[in-house]
């Protein structure tokens, strides 16, 4: 047991909140993907090797070799010095990677860069409205026609479709194949004629997902990562990764402890929060269950930098806990305030801006997202534990 | 950086698990549970070094910590194994060094195998019926609930006031009577003192809290094991069961179980391997930490020894399979050395959350 990280890495960690110290001015407070502020932290975020750390210099990137302490330094000293960590989306978590692995010279010459830099916003398009769950039941058409694709159907959830310059998109390539091995990753321009994106609506009265409807949209042949009909290798390559990072426990740290000060400064009949023996329960069972997944984190970890360890089934089981636990703490902050835990969008009684609402509907759809809760159960189980499939049904002929 | 057993923590592990293997089956379980006695079995632990682990190696013992006091806890569990370890080996030790005073022809004695400590704490813990302990002088006075090991040499006692005291279980002031509780794999009696000799081990609170704190981990190792092997049991009894012309493991059903108990369940063994680091090496964050395993590892243990019985169907119900001494392992170890929500409560008392 050595939870050092070692004397190189102080150093590093002293470089990290140097530069946070002299710098954090400059970053953007928003969430604007397009501003300019942003692309210039970014430009700067990249020259220092605190973000795009691993991307090749050739593409843009820092060109560091991988080093996940390193990596992990920078989000916790990030995260607490609350300082916007460089731009996100899929096209930057996802796309990137995946055209570092499979992508020919050429892809990653063309996208990279502006991708990284942010000059380029990305979408993804796999879930359609007949494959959730069963994503490899995806039925958007692509038809070669002489030196082009020429895409029909339907893509739904694609987050930042309205404003995204290309998509990656998941298409049945090879209608006559297996369903598994008749799918194509290509890559095409969102300005193509032929495609209409819809905003979708959901829970929490925004459109963070649109409906995306492809007619005739006619994509040139070589904008295709991998083979063809090899698309669903190409898309997994990456996916199990993102399942891991979509609730970490030092986020939930973070929360349990603005749910510490709530209830400190929240009062009903006026008692404090914390003093009602209810409630402070609540929180207890919560931090317990935070503290039992940061140690869990740890070990997964570990069991990364140091290649004999058994990480066990600390790595599949994140996604499910994680996201179900972000879940049940917000809500325990929309219940001890009672009423006022109702509040949203412009009531003068919002609390933390809003942000308990918004996230406890937030996080229900990232238990949804990303693979169901369902879905991480059957995985724990056939995977971790060794259990048999459901046997198959035959399809009605 | 590593988080996670070195390699001898993993021998340690194995030596332990092929010992019990062979020593402590089912079998060997229920004939202590109808009335056998374990010495056989704590000997052969003996043999091993259990008792001597935590006893420093200048008594006479190995002198290891308490995250590999968490490991053996772990396989004993895991084993429902009865044995007096949590008071011989790692509580008792544990107050005899921190209290600073000369035991070492006790601390001798324990790493031998030869002397065993049961432990009397719940009255310092939360005080039930009319149980209470009183010292006047040297002499003990009152009476304790659900002290552990029925046949202990000698008892540590903890008063209204954390004080640790020393009795003599053939002191003639002392009664011991069996108590029947639902856990057969160890047993509980009371103890009433009538002017008994009691040998001041400690008015240090901070060493009240230490035996404490040691205790609960190791508690909670023990549930960890305990409910690993339910879990195991239930999944391996789901692959071998068929109905409707398939194994019951095959029906989501019956997985969705099963993924649950192990998605709560493994961030547990991350926590006591925590908590068990955090009692020698990290005293800012240890005594928290060691509540809130306690208190967690109880309720994911009480959802799992539940829910594993569940998957076994009528089986589970049954004394045929056995696997209710599992679940009453799990039940007393919630209760014993504080019930989870006075555990909780601790945790936030020590993160100064209580209006003072």
């Amino acid at each position: 047991m050595d939870l050092s990280f070692g004397p190189e890495y102080d150093d590093f960690r002293n470089a990290v909140t140097s530069f946070l110290s002299s710098h954090a001015d400059k970053a953007p407070k928003g969430s604007d993907l397009r501003g300019q502020a942003a692309k210039d932290w970014q430009k700067l975020l990249i020259e220092n090797g605190y973000t795009c750390r691993t991307i090749p210099k050739e593409f843009g990137g820092y060109g560091a070799e991988p080093d996940i302490i390193k990596t992990r330094i920078i989000a916790e000293e990030f995260s607490r010095a609350r300082v916007n960590a460089g731009l996100g989306g899929q096209g930057i978590s996802m796309l990137v990677p995946t055209l570092l692995e499979m992508g020919t010279q050429e892809q990653k010459e063309q996208f990279i860069r502006p991708t990284i830099m942010g000059d380029m916003i990305w979408c993804q398009g796999y879930s359609e409205p007949g494959a959730g769950s069963d994503l490899a039941a995806l039925s958007t058409a692509a038809v070669l026609d002489g030196d082009e694709w020429v895409i029909n159907g339907q893509k739904i959830w694609t987050s930042t479709a309205h404003i995204a310059d290309w998509i990656f998109c998941l298409v049945r390539s090879e209608p006559n194949a297996p369903k598994h091995k008749g799918i194509s990753f290509l890559l095409f321009d969102m300005k193509t004629p032929g495609i209409e994106v819809r905003p979708l609506v959901d829970m929490t009265g925004h459109a963070n997902f649109n409906e995306t409807f492809f007619t005739d949209v006619r994509v040139p042949k070589q904008q295709i990562v991998g083979e063809r009909g090899q698309g669903w290798q190409v898309a997994n390559a990456i996916l199990g990764h993102e399942r891991e990072t979509l609730a970490p426990a030092n986020t939930a740290q973070t929360r349990v402890n603005a749910l510490v000060e709530l209830m400190k400064n929240e009062t009903a009949d006026g008692e404090r929060l914390i003093d009602n023996p209810v409630y402070r329960d609540r929180l207890m069972k919560l931090q317990g269950k935070v503290m039992a997944m940061r140690f869990n984190e740890l070990r997964v970890l570990s069991a990364r930098l140091n290649p004999g360890q058994d990480p066990g089934l600390s790595r599949m089981i994140t996604k499910l806990e994680g996201t179900e636990l972000r879940h049940d703490l917000e809500g325990l902050a929309i219940d001890v305030m009672g009423e006022i835990g109702l509040a949203y969008e412009d009531n003068p009684h919002l609390r933390g801006a809003g942000s308990w609402q918004r996230e406890y509907m937030y996080f229900l759809g990232l238990i949804i997202g990303g693979g169901t809760s369902q879905i991480q159960k059957n995985i724990i189980s056939e995977r971790g534990l060794g259990m048999p499939r459901e046997p198959k049904i035959e399809k009605a002929s | 950086m590593q988080f996670g057993l070195s390699e001898e923590q993993i021998l340690l592990r194995d030596n332990i698990n092929r010992f019990l293997d062979d020593n402590s089956p089912l079998d060997r379980v229920r004939a202590y549970a109808d009335g056998g006695d374990d010495t056989d079995i704590w000997s052969g632990l003996a043999e091993l070094g259990v008792p001597a682990l935590l006893v420093p190696e200048e008594q006479g013992g190995i002198g290891l910590g308490p995250l590999d006091a968490a490991i053996v806890a772990e396989c004993l569990g895991a084993h429902i194994t009865p044995a007096p370890f949590l008071g011989t080996a790692v509580m008792a030790p544990t107050a005899l060094v921190a209290s600073g005073g000369n035991q070492d022809a006790l601390l001798a004695e324990i790493a031998a195998g030869t002397h065993r400590v049961g432990i009397a704490f719940a009255e310092a813990i939360k005080r039930r019926n009319d149980a209470r302990v009183e010292v006047r002088g040297d002499r003990m006075f009152g009476k304790s609930l659900f002290a552990f090991d029925s046949v202990a040499d000698s008892y540590l006692v903890a008063d209204q006031n954390k004080h640790l005291y020393l009795v003599a279980a053939d002191d003639p002031g002392l009664r011991r009577s069996h108590l029947t509780t639902v856990d057969k794999t160890r047993r509980t009696v009371e103890l009433t003192y009538d002017n008994v000799a009691a040998q001041c081990i400690s008015r240090d609170v901070s060493v009240f809290e230490s035996v404490l704190d040691i205790g609960r981990v190791t508690i909670a190792a023990d549930t960890l094991g305990a409910a690993q092997n339910m879990l195991d049991q239930a999944v391996e009894y789901a692959k071998q069961r068929e109905q409707f012309n398939r194994p019951i493991a095959s029906f989501q059903a019956v997985k969705h179980m099963c993924a649950e108990m192990a998605a709560q369940l493994e961030p547990c063994r991350s926590m006591v391997w925590f908590a068990g680091h955090a009692l020698s090496e990290l005293p800012e964050e240890a005594r928290a930490t060691a509540c809130h395993t306690k208190a967690h590892l109880a309720e994911v243990a009480q959802f799992v020894a539940k829910t594993s019985t569940e998957v076994h169907g009528g089986m589970g119900f049954t004394d045929l399979v056995g696997l209710h001494y599992w679940f009453k392992r799990c039940g007393a170890n919630r209760q014993w050395l504080g019930a989870p929500e006075f555990v909780r409560e601790e945790a936030a008392v020590l993160q100064g959350l209580l209006a003072s």
